[in-house]
């Protein structure tokens, strides 16, 4: 087990050298200059420019500024805000836990709506209730998630009046930044309502956010489900004359869950990206939010800084996906 | 009362049918083989007496009983009780028939608990039990063990544990040993043979080899395209063969080819769903055929003991009756 953890660690360095060369490149192909977005309206001197070029190293070529940037995040340094003159590090963690908590309960949502439906689909396979989760499953994996983020609000925020337009939670409650998890800081604070209004703040981003990994997990459990369920093993058991939810939970989910937990990772990913456009729309103050508007700004730091942290988050998960693989399936635990 | 008894099977999926009226039983203590080509219906049918047949398949049958029980009538429920305890099946590939995310005792042990009951401890011992009865060496290490750590040979043993844990009546043996190596083969058949006699099970033996069936069965079924074309004692089947098919297939063994060049073969495949001739199935096939034989579908003559489905059965010579 931990020979195989070394080896898939080992190919982290060279996706870690990629993603830094790509942020460090890209960001400074799109046109615009930093400084004078920092100068605003009034512009700035040509003497003024050069002082703050040569103060923020822009003056110096390309390649050894990549070279600075990569030797201070090799010794944990990812630099300064341009705007702000904060730590990025620092930045991304005050923001971070609003992102995680909308990214958990999204998925939450998916797992929780989309395995039971493609476990449905695949046993009722070519039923009407199979094709309409999976008519379900492709709308809303094929749904622009601007466009579904502000249908869903004025549905039920503009016209029914249910769930809060945006922001964590109500204006009236001030919560003390405790674990920056809005959904635990308000029971901490004890005031009355806190909680419940954090709950209704979260529940049209957690769908939004939600419904193209719900999508996803719903076909790719229907489809594995369906290999599955035809297997022998499955005759064996039923042949065994054990009852057939016992075929189908135990026997045919333990084996069908081993493709969808690889999905169910890969979603991640799909979390942490589609939270900037989700963030952006709800108002909701989270590194997706934070990463838009610096790119906006051209805060070089920040984006390569947030961008590297996104990516090593995303590597992290997928490691222990394939750990948690190791696990359910014991052919692979075993072939060493 | 015979353990059980068959009368117009029929499994259809869709407009095909891939068992064909078929009536047959099976005695306490006896042994029936069924051969026949790939696509014969051998294997659907005995999924049937399992109430294995899943949609869009349909069974039907004048009779489907076993133990006097009807099993077509009976609750769902009450029919999985039978399956796995008393009446059992094996399958032809073990390596794929063992689920791979469960170990070899747990496999054995739900079936013990699913229709018995019992301790943990208790079930573990039957199931050490039930390993040392189908001879494989170190039962309670392998209990611990995965599918993917067993060879061919011993999965088809943990299978075979398995199907006798709650002590079946009636054993289904699907082409068992297909997928197994020659020599382990024997090994099997062996294992098989001794435990139907210890425990006077039914044993429905469903196999391609010939040579098999007329050494252990005490009776044989021939089946081609979903039919029962002959049936009758083994012994009486194999010397004097009625049908133009078992005729054929016996002369297709390699052991009747001595001192030939060639061997015997039967040309043509068993027709499937769009390519089903009128008259006798056999016919565009049959070295004998007659027009009558294209256009008429025999009946089948003779009872449940010694059967045969063909206008012109052979006589002893093996040429056809007049």
């Amino acid at each position: 087990m931990f020979q195989f953890i070394f080896r898939r660690l080992s190919l982290v360095i060279p996706t870690f050298i990629g993603i830094t060369l790509l942020t460090f490149t890209l960001i400074r192909l799109i046109p615009g200059d930093p400084i004078e977005v920092m100068a605003g309206e009034r512009g700035v001197s040509a003497e003024r420019h050069a002082e703050l070029s040569a103060q923020l190293g822009f003056d110096q070529p390309l390649y050894v500024q990549y070279y600075h940037y990569v030797t201070g995040v090799l010794q944990g340094d990812l630099g300064n805000s341009l705007i702000t003159r904060e730590p990025v590090m620092k930045e991304f963690l005050t923001l971070f836990p609003a992102t995680i908590e909308l990214a958990f309960c999204a998925a939450i949502f998916a797992i929780l709506i989309g395995l039971p439906a493609g476990i449905f689909a695949a046993v009722k396979r070519g039923t009407v209730i199979d094709h309409s989760v999976m008519t379900f499953s492709l709308t809303g994996y094929s749904m622009p998630i601007f466009w579904w983020a502000l249908l869903l609000m004025l549905v039920f925020s503009v016209n029914l009046g249910w769930t809060p337009v945006s922001g964590r939670i109500d204006v009236v409650y001030w919560i003390d930044d405790v674990t920056g998890f809005m959904l635990i800081d308000s029971i901490l604070s004890g005031e009355e309502g806190a909680f419940a209004s954090a709950v209704s703040h979260l529940i049209l981003p957690s769908i939004v956010l939600g419904t193209i990994p719900m999508a996803v997990i719903a076909r790719m459990t229907r489809s594995s489900m369906l290999e599955v369920l035809s297997e022998d093993y499955i005759r064996t058991a039923r042949a065994k004359g054990i009852a057939p939810w016992r075929v189908i939970v135990i026997h045919a989910l333990r084996n069908a869950l081993i493709p969808v937990i690889t999905v169910i990772g890969l979603q991640v990913g799909i979390l942490l990206s589609g939270a900037i456009l989700t963030e952006t729309v709800f108002a909701w103050p989270g590194i997706g939010k934070w990463l838009i508007e610096s790119i906006g700004r051209r805060d070089y730091p920040v984006v390569q800084g947030g961008i590297l942290i996104v990516a090593c988050i995303i590597i992290v998960v997928n490691l222990l996906v394939d750990i948690t693989y190791g696990i359910v399936n014991p052919r692979i635990r075993h072939s060493r | 009362m015979s353990l059980l008894q068959l009368e117009n099977l029929s499994v259809t999926f869709g407009n095909f049918r891939a068992v064909d009226n078929i009536s047959y039983k099976v005695e306490e203590g006896e042994v029936l083989g069924i051969v026949g080509e790939s696509g014969s219906g051998k294997s659907v049918s005995s999924l049937s007496i399992m109430g294995l047949i899943d949609f869009p398949g349909k069974v039907s049958a004048d009779q489907l009983k076993f133990a006097g029980q009807d099993l077509q009538t009976m609750p769902e429920k009450q029919r999985r009780k039978l399956t796995g305890s008393d009446i059992a099946m094996i399958f032809q590939d073990p390596m794929t028939s063992l689920n791979p995310c469960f170990t070899v005792g747990y496999q054995i042990i739900e079936a013990l608990k699913t229709h018995q009951g019992g301790s943990k401890k208790e079930l573990r011992t039957r199931a050490i039990e039930l390993l040392t009865q189908v001879g494989i060496p170190a039962p309670e290490s392998r209990l611990d063990n995965y599918p993917h750590q067993l060879s061919g040979g011993m999965s088809q043993r943990v299978m075979i544990a398995m199907s006798i844990a709650c002590d079946p009546r009636l054993l289904i043996a699907d082409e068992p040993t297909t997928a197994l190596d020659v020599t382990i083969q024997a090994q099997i058949i062996d294992l098989l043979i001794e435990l139907q006699r210890k425990k006077q099970m039914g044993l429905v033996l469903i196999t391609h080899d010939l040579a098999l069936v007329a050494e252990v069965a005490h009776r044989v079924i021939v089946m081609y395209a979903g039919q029962i074309v002959e049936s009758g004692p083994a012994a009486e089947v194999f010397s004097t063969p009625k049908h133009p098919y078992t005729q054929a297939l016996l002369a297709s063994l390699p052991e009747s080819a001595s001192g030939k060049a060639r061997l015997e073969a039967l040309p043509g495949v068993v027709p499937g769903q769009y390519d089903r001739p009128a008259g006798c199935l056999l016919s565009p096939r049959c070295p004998y055929a007659t027009d009558h034989c294209r256009k008429v579908e025999p009946a089948n003559q003779g009872d449940l003991d010694r059967q045969v489905k063909c206008h012109t059965p052979l006589d002893r010579e093996g040429r056809p009756a007049a």
